[in-house]
């Protein structure tokens, strides 16, 4: 079947998965660079599908409102960068307690602090390991193309439900900010169903739903943690996607997410015209991590590159993943400043000069 | 000689547990006004009929675990966001009466914010606002509402305004905000109260119905544990010096009551 084609703006792209998905909700605040995403489910939404669309106070409200909209079973999602999403980490940490569906958006801007408008993969640890307070996951996809940003939602809205806990899609700005063609999916309807955890007011035929993530004695809040480590475990072994190019013949690996997987298969391209045998491996679920495949293709590689657009945070995992089989090195650019095929090229050069002889 | 089995019948009941209460071992203190304010809430959605079609959401706070005691669907929140979820669950649900039960802490210190805009949107959704001067919960400290020199953890020497700011009358405030369809102060210190008190909690159900903006009840209330009185000086106290500083009454009335 044909697909309908366009043009589209990586923040406009995912606002119009989120409108094709049948979601019923967003709630969010403006911030650079992913404002677009508001603007365009303002304009486009409600008329539609009948999508609700809110602009709240603050990033606070917003997922403070989405912890309440999902809390009735809908399909609801919100959107922000960095700074923004800092303020909603409590919020998330709630809503991952509660075991609650949603969707989070997260288009990164460098920092710490206000930082940046530019774009950054800063934000790797805080969307991977936690973030807010207690022990949960959320579970994290990175995209590299703007087909991504739409392919993205559903899956994710159906990752949310399947597992009742939180999705985070983690771009970055360049992402959010540049435009390629797209394939959109057909709309989807609007959910109808009613979930049977969900407040929606008790009929007399059930106990009353009660959404919370208060649970003050101890071993019972010990058996709610049990539970949530038992469901990140079936994540683990059911939810790890990654992405491999040119990694049978290769020599050396470049690990990378997001659009550097992208600028990093040129930088293999262009070392394969210098006669190195180079891969890509790029994880597509942050959480779940890919540590099982890359410790196997660590055996028949002679080291690995990781390449990010931070200081070094998913290098930890890689290491963790390759636990000690072969060298892994780490180049990274900070502060919203995009690495050029080039420049890695160089890396790869530099680092590995013995190896590639 | 009457036998007790012919008068204790269904036709001569004048008081009985709303079924919307749960029966069950409440955990507030003696005399302490949350339990009142529940019972009010269980009897309004009784009497209306609303059980089924009642979202409610608690706090962060000492009705922490109001959801104990209400036999609806129910909400936990973050501290002062109740408003947020409110808003989250009313917006998904628009025909469904849905109501966040906050205190002083709550509602008039850390979710200012929320409460604010939530009143300026005019959410068609109920506050109930129960205002007792501290922070029960975790031990008596200051509240945003405690008056100038009342004593608490935190203000040992009296509420000294210089040092400590000013008490906020958060309900004057919200009040002035077109979004606010109803808004009231009310308080349930005295049998006559709680009775205005249950009106005001059930116009503010009910006018969710109209659709026309969100409907405050600000309840003024007791601590008697942290006033460090009796259940009885404490509602005496509350009578001669919350009142006067919160005043009962209307504050803003919809058209057909008779408002602008």
């Amino acid at each position: 079947m044909k697909k309908e084609l366009r043009l589209m703006k990586g923040n406009e792209a995912l606002a119009e998965a989120a409108i094709r998905a049948g979601c019923d909700g967003y709630f969010g605040y403006p911030i650079t660079p992913q404002s677009e995403v508001l603007e365009y489910l303002s304009k486009e939404a409600y008329k539609r599908t009948g999508m609700i669309v809110l602009q709240a106070e603050s990033e606070v409200a917003s997922i403070n409102m989405v912890y309440g909209a999902a809390g009735t079973g809908k399909k609801v999602m919100t959107s922000s960068s960095s700074p923004g999403i800092s303020l909603m980490q409590e919020g998330i940490s709630y809503i991952a307690c509660a075991e609650l569906p949603c969707l989070i958006v997260n288009v990164m801007r460098g920092g710490p602090g206000l930082g940046t408008i530019q774009p950054s993969q800063g934000d790797y640890f805080q969307a991977v390991k936690g973030g807010g307070h207690g022990d949960y996951k959320l579970i994290v996809l990175a995209p590299s193309t703007v087909q991504e940003m739409v392919d993205f939602v559903p899956l994710s809205f159906d990752l949310a439900f399947k597992y009742k806990n939180p999705v985070m899609i983690l771009a970055d700005g360049a992402l959010g900010q540049m435009m390629e063609k797209v394939e959109l999916f057909d709309p989807i309807p609007r959910k109808n169903n009613t979930e049977e955890w969900a407040t929606v007011g008790k009929p007399k035929n059930r106990e009353r739903n009660i959404i919370t993530s208060l649970h003050i004695e101890p071993d019972k809040m010990e058996e709610i943690n049990h539970k949530l480590q038992k469901k990140y475990k079936e994540i683990e072994e059911n939810e790890v996607r990654y992405e491999m190019i040119n990694c049978d013949d290769a020599d050396i690996i470049i690990v990378a997410f997001g659009l550097v997987a992208r600028i990093s298969s040129k930088a293999a391209e262009l070392a394969r015209e210098k006669g190195l045998k180079v891969g890509v491996f790029r994880p597509i679920s942050l959480y779940p991590f890919p540590y099982e495949k890359l410790n196997r293709l660590a055996e028949n590689v002679k080291g690995m590159l990781v390449t990010e657009m931070n200081a070094g945070q998913m290098v930890e995992d890689v290491k963790l993943a390759v636990n000690g089989k072969t060298d892994v090195h780490f180049y990274g650019r900070m502060g919203g400043i995009v690495p050029s095929p080039e420049e890695i090229l160089a890396q790869l050069e530099e680092k590995f000069s013995g190896e590639l002889v | 000689m009457i036998a007790e089995e012919s008068v204790c019948v269904e036709e001569n009941l004048v008081y009985d547990r709303p079924k919307t209460l749960i029966d069950t071992t409440m955990h507030y203190c003696p005399g302490c006004g949350h339990g009142v304010a529940h019972r009010l809430i269980a009897e309004v959605i009784d009497e209306l009929g609303i059980q089924d079609k009642t979202i409610g959401v608690a706090p962060v706070g000492c009705s922490v675990f109001a959801y104990n005691y209400l036999d609806i669907d129910m909400s936990e929140a973050a501290h002062g966001r109740a408003t947020a979820v409110a808003t989250g669950i009313k917006r998904m649900l628009p025909d469904k009466y849905v109501f966040s039960y906050q205190g002083d802490g709550d509602l008039a210190a850390i979710g200012t914010g929320e409460t604010i805009h939530t009143c300026n949107r005019g959410e068609n959704i109920l506050i109930i606002f129960i205002n007792n001067g501290i922070y029960g919960m975790t031990g008596g400290q200051m509240a945003p509402t405690t008056l100038v020199g009342m004593k608490s953890t935190t203000s040992p020497e009296g509420r000294i305004p210089e040092l400590m700011g000013n008490p906020l009358k958060i309900t004057e405030l919200i009040a002035q905000l077109p979004g606010v369809y109803y808004c009231t102060r009310v308080a349930v210190n005295t049998p006559n109260n709680v009775r205005k008190a249950k009106k005001a909690i059930l116009k503010g159900f009910q006018y969710q119905d109209h659709k026309k903006g969100l409907c405050f009840v600000e309840i003024v209330s007791n601590c008697p544990s942290n006033w460090k009185m009796t259940p009885v000086e404490a509602n005496k106290w509350l009578e001669e010096n919350m009142l006067p500083f919160y005043p009962l009454g209307d504050l803003k009335v919809p058209e057909i009551e008779g408002g602008k």
